[in-house]
């Protein structure tokens, strides 16, 4: 029976440091780009009184989604009991709340009054489903908190059932956080493109997905900078079916989501927008989300050789997975306000305030920036702390265990098992 | 799908069950803060400065659509001057109290000039999505944006189904006293609630009086009020009536 031991990253190769430059350069141009967009207002954004959310959005429930997903891999250690995957269980707590406080942050930033922050956090109006899920973020941040410490600390990882406690309870908290994302949209009445049950279970796939890809190129970085085997074959190989059946299921609900809508009298017109008339939102449709998001990682995947020699297919399927969930979620978003609201409908109408006509939308700079930088806050985080706790594992199983030495400070060692396949 | 919309009605209902019950209370607690609008008018409706609004007055409006010119826009002048909005050079940012939508039937040809402004729902989608309680129904039926707990979120927009509101884009000068504007927060039509309070007509109407007329202000739950009267003696017409949020404007010849 091998011992589980973790690491902290004490040292960096310049590839790493370079990495972290970026990150920082991207957090400080969106920190920048939000005090320019309080400044002056949204004007200097391309969001206009059409389109009021528009990429920062776009980023902002990407992360946001992908946290809850990350979760995942713990999840499936401690709920299910797959113990090939407790090795990494530390590092999906971690990537989810990095990746949460990523989105909230910039969810905050791009508010028309962010000053306000503490008005927010302290007047809620309970009957609405945004009020709702300030509690189930916080409340995420902190159950997941707890699940890390009952995996870390010395004395709490003892007791397997706290342990199995907490895992279970991050776990429902996930599914329902999911679902509350998912219904922020589900509330819009009006708005034809979200008036659709599916969203709630095509938000939660698209969760596990994401937050998979996330996990999975965390890890291979790590596993440079670490130089150890941190997805030893066997890993590679389930994490690569994992890959495989959650963007199946993205796939199908999908296509369950567009084709029902496609029969109804009443969504046909949007849908057609979305998928064949609306000029941009259709092209990311096709090409960004089918295409280069889901079809060509797919085929990376079944066509990569196995074993490790696969290890760079499944690192690009995962960032071309994450390009699609950006896509994907640029046309439910900005796609579902582009295309008009009726308020008569079946006629043609036209006003000053632009009834009737396609909302237009170019995103600006600083908004890129705002979005972009909560990928690098949540990937800061990530690495900041990874090198102040033992969060990674050290010659998972399946590796060369002779160099597996129980580590030293916070972390706790748990008996392993030789993995068992899921 | 039905489920869902099921689902809805039974919300819309519970809520107005709950709005009924918290009427009293709300009067009270929104007390202070009305009487930041009330200018102690001497007309006979007008409130006492300090006096709740009342849950028994549902303010509302009808509108005849038959007797609005195409080329009259009285009403849009109006609210700008009394509100102090106008248009900013940007048209999508423009902010938009209230417009006239041309509607033409594609089959007839028939054509129209309606003009949309909030419709002070009473299930309100904007009021019940808002995480601040920035968007409020007070007790007389009037939907109106708290500016100074707004935190210019846009949910509200994206709710609306009438594209009632608009964000300030843009920093403000010259703001009106009883109309604060405000840099990334909500706006759209007060029904000019403070000149209501104050026992005056909304500015639309009484530009739109001087030009004939085809707007009726009014209390719709006073059954002696001549807009109470015009719709029980034909009901009038709302848009999007399939979504049942229970506007206080109605339509006539839609
Ligand atoms: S018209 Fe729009 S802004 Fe006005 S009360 Fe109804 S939902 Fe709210
Ligand atoms: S923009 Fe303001 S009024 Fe509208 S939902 Fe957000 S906080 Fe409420």
């Amino acid at each position: 029976m091998a011992k589980l031991a973790f690491q902290t990253l004490d040292d960096h190769s310049t590839p790493f440091w370079a990495l972290i430059a970026v990150h920082v350069a991207l957090v400080a141009a969106g920190l920048g780009a939000a005090l320019y967009m309080e400044e002056n207002g949204h004007i200097v954004t391309g969001m206009n009184n059409q389109i009021v959310w528009g990429l920062p959005h776009v980023f902002a429930v990407f992360l946001i989604v992908a946290a809850s997903g990350a979760l995942n891999v713990a999840s499936v250690s401690s709920v299910f009991n797959r113990l090939a995957y407790k090795p990494y269980a530390r590092l999906s707590g971690l990537l989810a709340i990095a990746l949460l406080i990523g989105g909230l942050a910039v969810l905050v930033l791009d508010l028309g009054r962010p000053d306000r922050l503490l008005v927010a956090m302290t007047t809620y109006n309970f009957k609405s489903i945004f009020a709702w899920n300030i509690y189930l973020y916080s409340g995420f941040v902190v159950i997941v908190a707890a699940y890390l410490f009952s995996m870390m600390d010395r004395q709490a990882a003892k007791s397997a059932a706290f342990g199995k406690a907490m895992g279970w309870l991050a776990f429902g908290w996930r599914l329902v956080l999911t679902t509350g994302t998912g219904s922020i949209f589900g509330f819009l009445i009006a708005r034809e493109a979200y008036d659709a049950a599916i969203l709630a279970p095509l938000f939660i796939a698209a969760s596990f997905l994401y937050g998979l890809a996330f996990t999975v190129l965390v890890l291979l970085t790590m596993s440079r900078e670490t130089r150890d085997e941190l997805m030893p074959e066997e890993m590679l190989g389930k994490f690569r079916g994992l890959l495989v059946i959650f963007a199946l299921a993205v796939l199908y609900f999908t296509a369950v989501q567009h084709v029902t809508k496609l029969y109804s009298a009443a969504h046909q017109g949007v849908e057609l927008f979305l998928l064949r008339d609306g000029g941009i939102f259709p092209l990311i449709f096709w090409l960004g989300q089918i295409g280069i998001g889901t079809v060509l990682p797919l085929a990376l995947l079944a066509f990569a050789p196995r074993g490790t020699k696969g290890r760079l297919a499944i690192e690009l399927a995962s960032a071309l997975f994450l390009i699609g969930g950006l896509a994907q979620l640029y046309v439910i978003i900005i796609g579902g306000q582009a295309f008009p609201l009726a308020l008569f409908p079946g006629m043609e109408v036209s006003s000053p305030a632009l009834d009737g006509a396609v909302g237009r939308y170019v995103p600006a700079l600083p908004e890129l920036l705002l979005g972009a930088s909560g990928v690098s806050m949540a990937m800061l985080i990530v690495a900041l702390a990874l090198r102040l706790m033992p969060f990674l594992p050290k010659a998972p199983a399946g590796a060369v265990s002779a160099n597996a030495a129980p580590d030293q400070g916070l972390g706790g060692s748990d008996p392993m098992p030789s993995g068992r396949a899921l | 799908m039905s489920d869902a919309r099921d689902t809805r009605t039974t919300l819309a209902a519970d809520r107005r069950a709950l709005l009924r019950g918290a009427g009293g209370l709300l009067a009270v607690l929104l007390a202070p803060g009305v009487t930041l609008y009330a200018m102690g008018g001497a007309e006979a409706e007008a409130r006492a400065p300090g006096e709740a609004v009342s849950p028994k007055v549902r303010w509302g409006l009808l509108i005849d659509v038959n007797a609005c010119p195409a080329d009259c826009d009285a009403c849009v002048a109006a609210c700008r001057t009394e509100n102090g909005w106008a248009d900013t050079g940007h048209k999508a940012t423009d902010p938009h109290w209230i417009r006239k939508v041309s509607v033409r039937d594609p089959a007839s040809g028939a054509a129209r000039e309606v003009p949309v402004m909030c419709q002070h729902c009473a299930s309100a989608p904007c009021v019940d999505v808002c995480p601040t309680g920035a968007s409020f129904r007070r007790a007389d039926g009037i939907v109106l944006v708290d500016r100074h707990i707004c935190i210019g979120c846009r949910y509200c927009i994206m709710a609306c189904p009438y594209k009632a509101r608009t964000l300030v884009h843009e920093p403000v000068h010259d703001q009106t006293a009883d109309a604060p504007r405000g840099k990334g927060t909500v706006e759209g039509c007060t029904l000019c609630a403070p000149r209501i309070d104050a026992g005056r007509l909304p500015a639309c109407v009484e530009a739109c009086a001087a030009k004939g007329g085809a707007m009726l202000f009014g209390d719709l739950n006073d059954p002696n009020s001549a807009i109470a009267k015009a719709v029980a003696a034909r009901a009038p017409a709302r848009i999007r009536a399939d979504l049942r949020l229970d506007p206080g404007v109605g339509y006539r010849g839609l």
